[in-house]
């Protein structure tokens, strides 16, 4: 191992993926500092997952096209792995295990070490509030725990960076500030990363330091909550900035049908 | 909200091949682990799983038992038919896990595994021998019915370890199987009906239900390259007592199985992607 300094948690140049004939992620250049709360944010179709999916290994990317860190993805992707903790847009605990177990699967397939594991687990567990209902099975727990408890699963490892695929999706706003006071109180500690999408854009003007506004595969604006509603006028939101780059139209290839299976089915799963 | 930082990252070493495979083994017992925490948690399913071969030893064992039509020298047709039905009932199991790993995709945990450092070889190795435990843990409930129904089963120490070990190769064998169809056809539909069409041919195409001397001479080149008549074969041999080639059996599990590993893993990321 090797003790480095490195800034950007993110770098992307010049990143492109193209699906068929569908031109997915259209040379994005992307730069997140280490530390810091970033958004991507756009209409369905952006390219936003995609662009998340080739960030975390789950598509190809060439090398020297993403760095987590200073690790070429297309290189190192293992290395760059045990620097991520991912939670999916979909609900995805196992809803046959308890929420301890869930948690102790992802502390052995992130290889934390025997002695402390179950220490790491029950410590985790207490830092999303799950402690207490941890030996109960995950499908009885409610959309806000769920989503919690695959916070814990993320964060088992200790990332140093936490990319979040809609995480708020479906949930109440109690449930929905539930989430995040947790990621914020743990990003306060650690000093992690976090990347996140979102739909929501109050969600974002809120809670990201920074954001990126894509369409089209493309990044149209970036820059801080208030430098992004200062760009459209002195009253704008960021609903307003989000029609200015975006369009009131929705593009006619926004998402195939089983993303919008995927997203009703986890609103279901969460209401 | 914070500014910006500096922060010092630890960066892991790329892992020595030593270090891989002590990583797949880990993985390898996570995913077993895994497995008999659900069915601990959910025991309904080893009873209803375990139906179907109950009624094949009680229905169709015992009448073709009855009417000699299947002849099996001085083995007890039902003797003959058990170690067969072991076999049947874990390839059952392990086809379903084609239909699990669609699912996993759709809710994506199959995404969050994808993200964890774990080589997909390895990946789909812990899947493969997870279905090789729930087959063990099942063909256990089938052992007790057919001890039930009279069936002399050789349980010594060694002849159940070699039991395990076949029923795990030919699990992981099939479970990869049906991953590797799930990476060509991508839809939990269309592998339902695949998994249907290939299963019982399959089956029917093995010595499961009778020897290989009374198939006619096309269905026997198809026994010869079924991996499930290989496994028939030496759990036959152990269980039973019946002529046996151990180290042929024992060899064409394990290379079928690496090999479905091999398959199963190259098409993991074009299913994570589908």
């Amino acid at each position: 191992m090797s003790d480095v300094t490195y800034l950007p948690a993110v770098r992307c140049t010049e990143l492109r993926q193209q699906f068929g004939d569908t031109v997915a992620v259209d040379g994005v250049d992307l730069e997140v500092a280490p530390g810091e709360v970033f958004g991507l944010l756009g209409p369905n179709g952006a390219g936003k997952t995609t662009t998340i999916r080739m960030i975390t290994t789950l598509l190809k990317s060439p090398p020297g096209a993403i760095s987590v860190f200073g690790v070429d993805v297309a290189r190192r992707r293992t290395a760059v792995r045990r620097l991520i903790g991912y939670v999916p847009q979909q609900l995805s605990a196992d809803a046959t295990l308890t929420g301890r177990e869930n948690v102790a699967l992802f502390a052995r397939l992130y290889d934390v070490p025997r002695r402390n594991r179950a220490e790491r687990v029950e410590e985790v567990l207490g830092e999303v509030d799950l402690a207490d209902v941890a030996d109960r099975s995950a499908k009885t727990y409610s959309g806000g725990m769920v989503r919690r408890l695959e916070l814990a699963q993320a964060l088992v490892s200790a990332p140093r960076l936490l990319v979040l695929d809609e995480p708020t999706v479906g949930l109440d706003p109690v449930a929905r500030d539930g989430v995040w006071a947790r990621i914020e109180q743990i990003k306060e500690a650690t000093g992690m990363t976090v990347l996140v999408t979102t739909h929501l854009m109050q969600e974002a003007d809120q809670r990201c330091d920074r954001i990126a506004l894509m369409h089209r595969g493309q990044i149209r604006a970036l820059g801080t909550p208030a430098e992004l509603r200062d760009s459209i006028g002195p009253d704008a939101t960021l609903d307003d900035v989000f029609r200015a780059y975006t369009g009131d139209r929705l593009a006619e290839n926004a998402g195939t049908m089983r993303d919008v299976r995927a997203a009703r089915r986890t609103a279901r799963r969460v209401s | 909200m914070t500014t910006a930082q500096t922060v010092t990252v630890e960066i892991p070493a790329d892992p020595g091949l030593l270090r891989q495979l002590g990583t797949a083994i880990s993985r390898i017992n996570a995913m077993c682990l895994v497995e008999l925490q659900k069915l601990r948690h959910d025991r309904t399913e080893l009873i209803t799983r375990a139906v179907q071969p109950t009624l094949w030893l009680l229905v169709f064992g015992q009448v073709f038992t009855r009417i000699h039509a299947i002849p099996t020298g001085n083995t007890p047709y039902l003797d003959f038919l058990a170690p067969g039905i072991l076999a049947q009932s874990a390839l059952f199991i392990a086809i379903f896990y084609g239909i699990q790993i669609i699912w996993e995709r759709d809710s994506g945990v199959l995404s969050k595994l994808m993200v964890t450092p774990t080589p997909r070889v390895a990946l789909v190795a812990a899947k493969a021998f997870a279905s090789g435990i729930r087959a063990v843990v099942q063909a256990l409930a089938v052992m007790i019915v057919a001890a039930l129904l009279g069936v002399h089963l050789n349980i010594e120490p060694l002849h159940f370890l070699g039991v395990v070990v076949a029923l795990v190769l030919g699990s992981a064998c099939f479970c990869c199987l049906s991953i590797t169809i799930a990476g060509l056809v991508l839809s939990r539909d269309r592998l339902m009906g695949i998994g249907q069409a290939i299963t019982m041919p399959l089956f029917f195409a093995s010595n499961a239900l009778y020897p290989v001397q009374l198939m006619p001479g096309w269905l026997q080149v198809i026994n010869h390259i079924n991996p499930l008549s290989y496994e028939v074969e030496a759990l036959r041999g152990l269980l039973v007592g019946t002529p046996a080639r151990m180290g042929l059996d024992f060899g064409v599990l394990a290379i079928a199985a690496a090999v479905m590993i091999s398959v199963a893993a190259a098409l993991l990321p074009r299913l994570a992607r589908g």
